[in-house]
């Protein structure tokens, strides 16, 4: 009995040293690590681009860099990260989100002015995925409020992605009715009357309609919509595009104070910027986000559908009065359910 | 009385009265519908999490369970459960000891606190724990200032698994030394033994089934966790994912097999577990009986 005493004690002591010794970590043998924390649907693009950057900086530094990921809902990253989570760089779905990581003073208020394209390298825009031969027949976002259409989307008080699906909505509603507010308000609403599943996150939604089986239409991420086709084979499900939809334009920054106190500015900051690269862009272009660069746009042109486009901005002001207006507690998207 | 019937019954010795029938009828149909209740809610499930894994192949299955962040996830889950085990083991016979063996004031309460974490959901277990250690919190600033990473990175993770496995071990243990009294231990003092040789001769023999109960439940439940831990890992593949967050990464990822594949894996854990425990009910009951 008492070497079983013994044995656990010494286990334990062993099993905390490693522990404090894993705190440590930094810098191994000249390798270097970052931590790009992001929302759901880029884990596909990140797991192609990390290893295309790494290849990258050996070549140009002979340095070698581990990335590393974490995935989940835009709104609850940015909540991790200024809990503590040591993200050196943020990627998520909305302006708004980093902001958040900003008013907590944990990177520089002018980050959107800090890279091209208001700091996001590629674009995506809101889309309709129906089942094979587009049973309801949907063709746009009027479709949606039809009493028979059951619709999958996520919840936009916690998924960058569903407030996208939502303003595009919107946006689509005042262009109908000649910006009459209280008419797009009733049309958006008619809209969410037929939502059977509300998930917490864009990727939850997804596998409700795809691999659940629920819903006649999912409002998506375009990017997500290709990756089900993709994924599932284009024999199960179509895409359908709206005649309007919103320039969702994902944002990506730096975290200062981060990469202040681990000494990684540099990597970082090249990081983001081979976002903007032809290589960077191509591999956005690959796993069905939108690219920036002109080239690169022309290249992948074929792939995309055409779709009126508005932004944010235009419509809506800023991130900031959209919040503030659609979302906060007790706005107009809490009065759809009083 | 249960088992004499169930014996009797067994043999067909004696003629079965009005009543008895009734019973064996009730009997029955309670044990049909237990099955079919078991098997609709626990055996199909546990069948196709199997079916689901192998769904593509065998190759598919090993490459799920093999991945380096698979192989990450698995180190850091056992990891985890070597610390929380032993220390929740030397909280749990310390308290059960208090509890069982002194008078004092506030008894009632501490007991109330120990089974706190039965009581409380595991997801506001690990906000609380957000609260207290992040950045604006009460020992955050603290931690921070002596360079040690407790959210987000494995001590957290441990925190946070050994608040929800807490009771398990104090729990079985109570019941176990209130039972066995006090007089073989005040025995062994009045004989000249020490504390520790009392504690080692005469408690921990007389203690023993119910404390590897007790180790073991506690066992599943680090391994399994999800609730407290997914608030406060943030998820980083390879560093500070567990097998269970695992599981929903790639389910996630449309690897609906590779997430089934670890979810087999840890289905197959707590079939041991309960293989052990099986045989650790079944080797108190004969030393009882012996």
């Amino acid at each position: 009995m008492k070497r079983k005493v013994l044995f656990k004690s010494t286990a334990f002591i062993l099993s905390t040293l490693l522990l404090l010794s894993g705190c440590g970590e930094e810098n191994g043998n000249g390798t270097v690590e970052i931590l790009n924390v992001s929302y759901d649907p880029t884990r596909e693009l990140y797991q192609e681009f990390n290893e295309a950057f790494a290849k990258y900086w050996k070549e140009e530094q002979g340095q070698e860099v581990k990335i590393h990921q974490s995935h989940g809902g835009s709104g609850s990253q940015a909540r991790s990260v200024i809990d503590g989570l040591e993200a050196d760089v943020v990627t998520l779905a909305l302006a708004y989100d980093i902001d958040a990581i900003g008013n907590q003073d944990l990177l520089n208020s002018d980050w959107i002015e800090r890279l091209d394209d208001n700091s996001a390298p590629y674009t995506s825009t809101i889309v309709f995925l129906v089942r094979k031969d587009n049973p309801k027949g949907i063709k746009d976002w009027d479709d949606l409020t039809k009493k028979d259409i059951s619709v999958v989307t996520s919840n936009p008080k916690t998924s960058g992605g569903a407030r996208w699906n939502y303003l595009a909505a919107w946006g689509y509603g005042l262009e109908k009715f000649d910006n009459d507010e209280e008419k797009t308000k009733e049309f958006v609403q008619s809209i969410y009357k037929n939502v059977e599943v509300l998930d917490s996150g864009a990727r939850g939604s997804t596998t409700t309609f795809v691999e659940k089986g629920l819903g006649d239409v999912l409002i998506s991420w375009e990017n997500e919509a290709f990756l089900s086709l993709k994924e599932f084979g284009e024999d199960e499900f179509e895409i359908i595009a709206p005649s309007t939809s919103i320039l969702a334009e994902p944002s990506v920054a730096v975290v200062d104070s981060v990469v202040d106190e681990r000494g990684t500015e540099e990597v970082a900051e090249a990081y983001l910027n081979y976002l903007y690269t032809v290589e960077g862009q191509e591999i956005a272009a690959k796993n069905y986000f939108r690219p920036r660069n002109v080239d690169v746009v022309a290249k992948y042109k074929d792939q995309f559908p055409e779709i009126k486009l508005f932004t944010i901005d235009e419509v809506f002001g800023s991130w900031k009065e959209a919040h503030e207006t659609h979302f906060k507690d007790g706005g107009v998207f809490d009065s759809f359910y009083e | 009385m249960a088992t004499d019937l169930v014996k009797n019954e067994g043999k067909h010795i004696h003629k079965p009265t009005a009543v008895k029938k009734e019973t064996n009828w009730t009997k029955r149909v309670l044990i049909t519908v237990m099955f079919l209740y078991l098997s609709i809610f626990l055996l199909v499930p546990l069948v196709y999490i199997f079916v689901k894994a192998f769904e593509q192949g065998s190759g598919v299955y090993f490459a799920a369970i093999t991945n380096s962040d698979a192989l990450d996830a698995i180190k850091l889950t056992l990891l985890v459960t070597l610390i929380t085990v032993p220390l929740n083991t030397v909280f749990g016979i310390a308290a059960a000891w208090l509890i069982t063996r002194f008078q004092f004031k506030g008894k009632q309460l501490l007991l109330s606190l120990i089974e706190l974490p039965f009581a409380v959901s595991p997801v506001i277990a690990g906000l609380v724990l957000v609260l207290f250690f992040g950045p604006r919190g009460v020992m955050g600033p603290l931690f921070s200032e002596l360079g040690i990473k407790i959210l987000f990175s494995t001590p957290g993770i441990v925190i946070a698994t050994m608040f929800v496995t807490l009771p398990f071990v104090a729990r079985e243990l109570i019941p176990v030394m209130q039972a066995q009294g006090k007089a073989e231990e005040e025995a062994a003092i009045s004989l000249g033994a020490s504390g520790w040789q009392m504690f080692v001769r005469v408690t921990l023999p007389n203690i023993k089934w119910g404390l590897l109960y007790g180790m073991i439940l506690c066992n599943a439940r680090a391994i399994g966790e999800f609730g407290a831990v997914s608030v406060i890992s943030g998820r980083i593949r390879g560093m500070t994912n567990t097998m269970p967050l695992h599981v929903e990464i790639l389910y996630n990822e449309y690897q609906f097999s590779a997430a089934f594949a670890v979810a087999s894996l840890m289905s197959l854990l707590a079939i041991l577990t309960l293989t052990i425990k099986a045989w650790i009910e079944w080797r108190a009951e004969k030393q009882q009986t012996a």
